[in-house]
This record gives C-alpha cells, structure tokens and sequence, in this order.
C-alpha cells in the first residue's frame, strides 16, 4: 500500500451513476427473462434481441460500475479491451465454426 | 423414527462400508485433535489475530501453501488407492461406483485444490517482494480469494462423507452428469465448489495484474522485472480471460441439474457437447495457468544457482506471451474425436503443435543460463533442473497426441494419462517443490534441510518416473482411462504392478517432504542474512521472514536482478544511508472475508443438497458483509517512525 491514498478523489454526494446503473443492469436482466419464458417468439428472434440486450449490459457495467473512462497515468484498460474482443471472438467465433459439426453428422 | 435413520445412514454413507467410517473416525480424531491443541495452548486469539483475519500477502501465501500440501496429501491419497485396485488383474479392493468417484476427486482436487492453490501461494509469497512494495494492490479482496478457495475446498472434501463424491470424472462431461443419469448432490458438489473457488481466482488474476502494472518501485520498467512477476503477469491475464467461461458452463449444468433446464441435455434442444467446449475453453488456459508461473520461479532457481543472470530474457518475456495468446486457440485438442471435421481439427492441431516452439524457446534459455556458470546444485536447483527432462517427455507427447488421426488411437487411453502426468508433475508438481525449497527460508526463516530434500528428490524423481513411463505402453497396449478392473490375460498386469510400485515410492518421498518440514521446524539452519542463496531479486533484500511492511523505504531500481547490482555496487536496500523513515500505511486486519466465505460455504451447501432456505440463508449474509463494506471508512492504519526504527534496527539494516 503506497502512501498516496489521496490521489483517488472520495467519491462526493450521492452516487446517482451507481442506482442508474442498478436500475438499468436490473432491467436489462428482466427484459431477457420475460422474453424467454413469457413471450412465444421465434427463438432467432429471441436469441437476437437477448444478445443485444447483453451488449447493452456490458456498456452499463463499464461505464457505470468499472470506471472505463478513468485513469490518472497510464489507461491500462484499452490494451485490455482489446484483449477481450479477441477472447470473445475466439469463443463465440470459435465455438460456432466447431460446433457445427452437428449439422454435418446429423 | 425409523425413516429418520434411514435417511441419516444413507446420507452420512454409512452403509458403503469400512472405507467410508475409516474416513469419519480420522476427520473426527483430526478435528477433535485441532481444537484440543488449540484450547490448550491458548491459540484461539492468537489463530483469529494473525491468520484468520490477517490480509498480509505474506501470511496469505503461506496458508495457500500448507493448503495445497494438504490437498496433495488427499488427491495423493486418492491416487495410491486406484493405483492399489489396478495393481493386479480382477482386482476387488475398490467398487466401480467408488472408483468412479475416487478418480473424480483426485483429478479435481489435485488441479483446482493443490496445484491452484501453490501457484497462488507463490504469487503471494514472491510478487509484492519481487517488485518492491508494500502489499498487493487489494489486500482485502486477497483475503477474500483465499478463503474463498478455502472454503470451497472443505465443501468439495466434505463430498466423501457426508451425501457422496462427485463421480463423472474432472471434467464432468454431460449428458451423464445431468440428473437424469446421475442423482444425488455428488456432482452438485463438484459444480458448487468449482464455481465458488473460481470466483476467488479471478479477483486473483485481478488482483495481481493490478498490482503489477500498478505497484512496481521506481525504475522498475517492464522490462527489468524478474522472469517470476513476468510469468504472474501473463498468467493474471490468462486468469482473467479464462475464468469466466468455465463459470458459466459450470453455471450452466448447475441450472440444468437443480431447476430442470435443458442446456446439455440430449432431449429438449441441448447440446451436450456444448460444455465440453466451452469447459475446455477454460481448460487449456488452465494447463498454462498452472506451468507459466513454475516457468518463472525455474528461471529464478536455475540463474540463481548458475549465478549467471537469466540468458535471452525477452526471448522469455516474448515466448511468455506467445504462449499465453497460443493457449487460447488450441482448445479442440481435447475433443477431436468429438469429429468437428477435417478443417476444425487440423487448424487447432497446427495451433497446438506451435505451442511447442515457444516452450523450445524456453527449454534452450535455461540450459544456455547454465552454460558456463557457476552452477551450484541445490535441492531447488535439482527439482527445477529435474523439470526439463520430465517436462520434455510430456510436451513432446503433447506433440504426438496434436496430430489428429493418431489422436484417434491414443484418445483417452492410458497413453493420455501418461502424458498430462509427465507435463502436470513433471513440470508443475516439480517446479512447485522447486519453488518451496527456494522460498522455504523466506516464507519461515528456516532452511529445509538438504540431505533430506536430496532424499526427497531422487525417491520422487525415480518413484515418478517408475510409475507413469510404463503407462505410454500401457496406452499402445489397449488399456483404456478410467476402467476399474481389467481380465488377466491381456499382459497389463506387470506393467500395472511395476506403474503401482512406483506411485507407492512418490508416496513415500511425499513423507520424506513432511518429515522434512517438521525436522527442520525444529533443528534447521535459520536464515539470519535474508538472502540465503545469493539471490538476485528484491525479495532477498529483505529479512526472512519480511517485516510487516516489507520496504521501510521503497526501493529505487536500477537494472534486472535489482538486487545483485545493489550487492555489487555496495547499496543498502534502505537508499544512501540518513534518509528519514515515513510512517507507513498498511490496510487493517478483517474478519469479514472468513465471515463471508463461511456464508458462501451455507450458500454452497444449500445448492448442493436444493435445501433452498439454507441458500437464501447464505445468499442474504453475503450480501450484508459486502454492504458492510461499503460503510467501512476506516480500514487502515499507519505504522509509525518509532516502530519502523526499532525493526529495521533489528535486522542490522540502519
């Protein structure tokens, strides 16, 4: 622990950012469940918007919770940004190309 | 009341037999022993003041590591037990039903519970020291990871007696692993425990990648940071990235498996093999999770004892890195024969194949660092240098087992089993001894003894190879992963006897290690200097054990091996001599991460057992502590001149 707590500002007020961002990763989470177990729309429609949904939530959680847009040297959290899209595209890219071997043995 | 007892015997597996009750008797006589020891030397306080509570990286490190001893001696355990029903053909010593969950246990404990564990330990024991400060970046949630893990391993060990042991292998592959085939809370067990131990590990990878891209000294670029916190980087990264995925395929199956879902079902629209990839999507990350870092502490050992510094440091640095990118893009290789097809299957074996350029790359640094050294064979050096060989065997296995069409013949046949041993002891297992022996004296004080870490060494050293060698022929043989008993007549028999023998002797080299600790607890050298070794990192600037708060005045940073240089230059670790000490701020003790992770261990349970107003129980206290936390503002304290004085005085150092 370095002796230079105050270079991080106590946070002042009432903390707005962090019940909108409750608020909204709350919803998010509900309108997903609603659509998959109370609407009968046809699961493309459903996957589509639910992942649509997850992008938003990701925004909230970086932005409302991580501190994405702080830094005071060096932003770290790009270069590791970065590193997450290409994990994501390894993963989902990935397990799609793999996965479909379904349709071939089927 | 008879229904009552009924439910009770089954439920303390009471009815499956000697083995069962002779595990009872031990745990009672083992707990019953703990607090008789504790009450009567009065060590309650002192075991809540300093340990429980304590959020030294320092105190961490070494819990993690007398944990993963521990563990070791259990997945051991396990391990003498199969090799003891496999010994012989139509052997009867073990149930299939018990052998299922034996092998279930051992690959799950010795992986999450035992070389986790001691990989973290490390972290905590040489990273902060390494790179000059005072603590890891957030001491607290250091506390929380330990415990967590903690915690989650009793839940997972609580399985062998109390409702039934997990028994669908360490991988836990649906469908057979969804309700339907297995009942009961063994596999629930499995599940829970991994989920709340991987939680603890990714505020790891968290924690430590912020303290070292946050916390070095001043001067300590990049690239003069020791090989050690070099690997703990890479390694945080891989944490990071990899851990997530195996909590939601574990999040997955325990959804399918308490509220009836159908993700790997094979009815109702389920892909089964759905988890097996994303399971070794985390899977394959976690090989390298558990060998870069004893890549690093090798790279220590093997330049401390040549007393050369490290040759081709950013060959390492970018071989490092290579591997770490590498490893997330070879995972199919554990399931070729799921038959993704031509294109799937050569792409990740190419992809695997290049992984073995990287690890050459490494292999030729360390014997070039030897080379015209000045190499001094100590018991750390033996285990790192023991590594290479072993190692070599396992990767290049690795290679053979990368080629897709000869997978087909070698695909879970005791050819695999040899293979991931030789890589998982022979690289992480060694390189964890290695790294003991090494930092022994800073964790404690005391030296282990040589001679009996020589003893230690070479009954490990032939016991492993005894025993897991003859495996590759058993694996060309026919003999296939996870069988509980075999027919006479197949010419298994010796191969398997002599595979016994041999697990038998790394069982008595593990007692050798214990006897090891216990005899130099007691009559062992005692590290006076701090840098027992002539070492060339920070952390043998300090006294051994490291005072509280490591650094009475931070280190400036000058070169690589930090350090060496000061030695050659004259330096004090303290700077020119007159600078005025500061008092220091260090976080306060808390209780709350145990507190916490006791309620997880509820929460846990709960899921286990579907004994839902337990969960909610646990579910509702977790919440509190991290709501107390909120409103904690005062959770640090400084140490004042005075103090640091009297310490740094002690240690010769003013």
């Amino acid at each position: 622990m370095e002796a230079k707590e105050h270079k991080f500002h106590r946070e002042e007020g009432f903390p707005w950012k962090h019940v909108l961002g409750l608020f909204l990763s709350v919803l998010l989470t509900a309108i997903a469940f609603w659509l998959a177990l109370a609407t009968h729309q046809p699961p493309a429609l459903v996957i589509t918007i639910i992942v649509i949904l997850g992008v938003g939530q990701l925004l909230v959680q970086l932005y409302m919770f991580m501190h994405f847009t702080e830094s005071d040297d060096r932003a770290w959290q790009v270069p590791a940004i970065y590193f997450g899209l290409f994990i994501v595209f390894c993963v989902v890219g990935g397990s799609i190309w793999i996965m479909t071997f379904k349709s071939i043995v089927a | 009341m008879h229904g009552v007892v009924n439910w009770a015997v089954h439920f303390f597996m009471l009815d499956e037999g000697p083995l069962i009750w002779l595990s009872d008797f031990l745990i009672i006589c083992a707990s019953l022993g703990i607090v008789a020891v504790l009450t009567k030397f009065r060590l309650w306080k002192w075991l809540w003041d300093e340990w429980l509570t304590t959020v030294d990286h320092k105190k961490i490190g070494i819990m993690y590591m007398i944990a993963a001893i521990l563990m070791l001696f259990r997945g051991g355990t396990d391990g003498l037990l199969m090799r003891a029903q496999l010994a012989w053909p139509n052997m009867h010593f073990l149930s299939a039903d018990h052998y299922d969950q034996i092998f279930t246990t051992h690959g799950t404990i010795m992986i999450l519970f035992m070389a986790m564990p001691a990989i973290i330990g490390f972290f905590n024991v040489a990273v902060p020291l390494q790179i000059g400060c005072r603590d890891v970046a957030f001491p607290y949630l250091n506390a929380i990871s330990f415990w967590l893990f903690f915690f989650a391993a009793m839940l997972f060990n609580l399985s062998f007696v109390v409702g039934g042991s997990p028994d669908g292998g360490w991988t836990s592959y649906p469908p057979y692993v969804e309700n339907q085939f297995d009942p009961g809370p063994g596999e629930n067990y499995y599940l829970v425990a991994l989920s709340i131990t991987g939680i603890g590990t990714i505020a790891t990878g968290i924690n430590f990648l912020v303290t070292i891209l946050r916390m070095r000294a001043p001067g300590m670029t990049f690239m003069r940071m020791p090989m050690f916190t070099w690997s703990v980087f890479v390694t945080s990264v891989i944490i990071l990235f990899a851990f997530p995925v195996l909590a939601v395929a574990l999040a997955l199956l325990l959804i399918d498996r308490d509220f009836g879902s159908h993700f790997f079902t094979v009815n109702g629209g389920g892909a089964p093999m759905q988890y097996v990839n994303l399971f070794w999507f985390w899977g394959h990350p976690e090989v390298y999770i558990v060998i870069l870092p004893i890549f690093g502490l090798m790279s220590e050992v093997i330049s401390t004892f040549s007393h050369k510094r490290i040759f081709g440091y950013s060959a390492m640095v970018v071989s490092m890195v290579a591997i770490a990118i590498l490893s997330f893009v070879t995972w199919v290789h554990h399931f070729f024969t799921m038959g993704a097809g031509p294109g799937v299957n050569s792409f990740f074996g190419v992809s695997t194949m290049a992984i073995a350029i990287p690890t050459g790359v490494k292999v030729f640094n360390w014997i070039f660092t030897m080379h015209k050294g000045r190499l001094e064979f100590t018991t750390a050096m033996l285990w790192s240098l023991g590594v290479i060989p072993n190692f070599l065997i396992g990767g290049l296995t690795g290679v053979m087992l990368a080629v897709p069409p000869a997978d087909y013949q070698y695909h879970n046949s005791y050819f695999l089993i040899a293979h991931f041993h030789y890589t998982l002891i022979g690289g992480t297992v060694f390189g964890v001894f290695s790294g003991l022996y090494y930092w022994w004296p800073k964790m404690f004080g005391v030296l282990l003894n040589e001679k009996l870490g020589r003893w230690h060494f070479w009954t490990f050293m032939v016991g492993f190879n005894i025993c897991f060698f003859p495996q590759f022929f058993l694996g060309f043989m026919g003999m296939t992963r996870r069988m509980y008993t075999y027919p006479a007549g197949y010419g298994w028999g010796v191969v398997n006897l002599i595979s016994t023998i041999g697990a038998f002797l790394m069982g008595v080299a593990f007692i050798i290690f214990v006897y090891n600790i216990l005899w130099s607890a007691r009559y062992g050298e005692r590290d006076t200097t701090g840098d027992p070794w002539d070492g060339r990192t920070l952390e043998w600037a300090t006294t051994s054990p490291a005072p509280h708060y490591n650094f009475a005045i931070i280190p400036t940073v000058k070169g690589r091996d930090a350090w060496w240089l000061m030695k050659q230059n004259g330096e004090s670790i303290n700077g020119p001599k007159g600078v005025p000490f500061r008092p220091i701020h260090m976080p306060n003790n808390s209780g709350r991460p145990f507190i916490m992770s006791a309620l997880f261990f509820i929460l846990g349970a709960g899921f286990v057992f579907q004994w839902w107003i337990l969960a909610i129980v646990g579910f509702v206290g977790v919440l509190i502590c991290m709501a107390q936390r909120s409103f904690e503002y005062d959770d640090s304290h400084y140490i004042p001149v005075e103090e640091i004085e009297q310490t740094e005085a002690a240690a010769g150092r003013l």
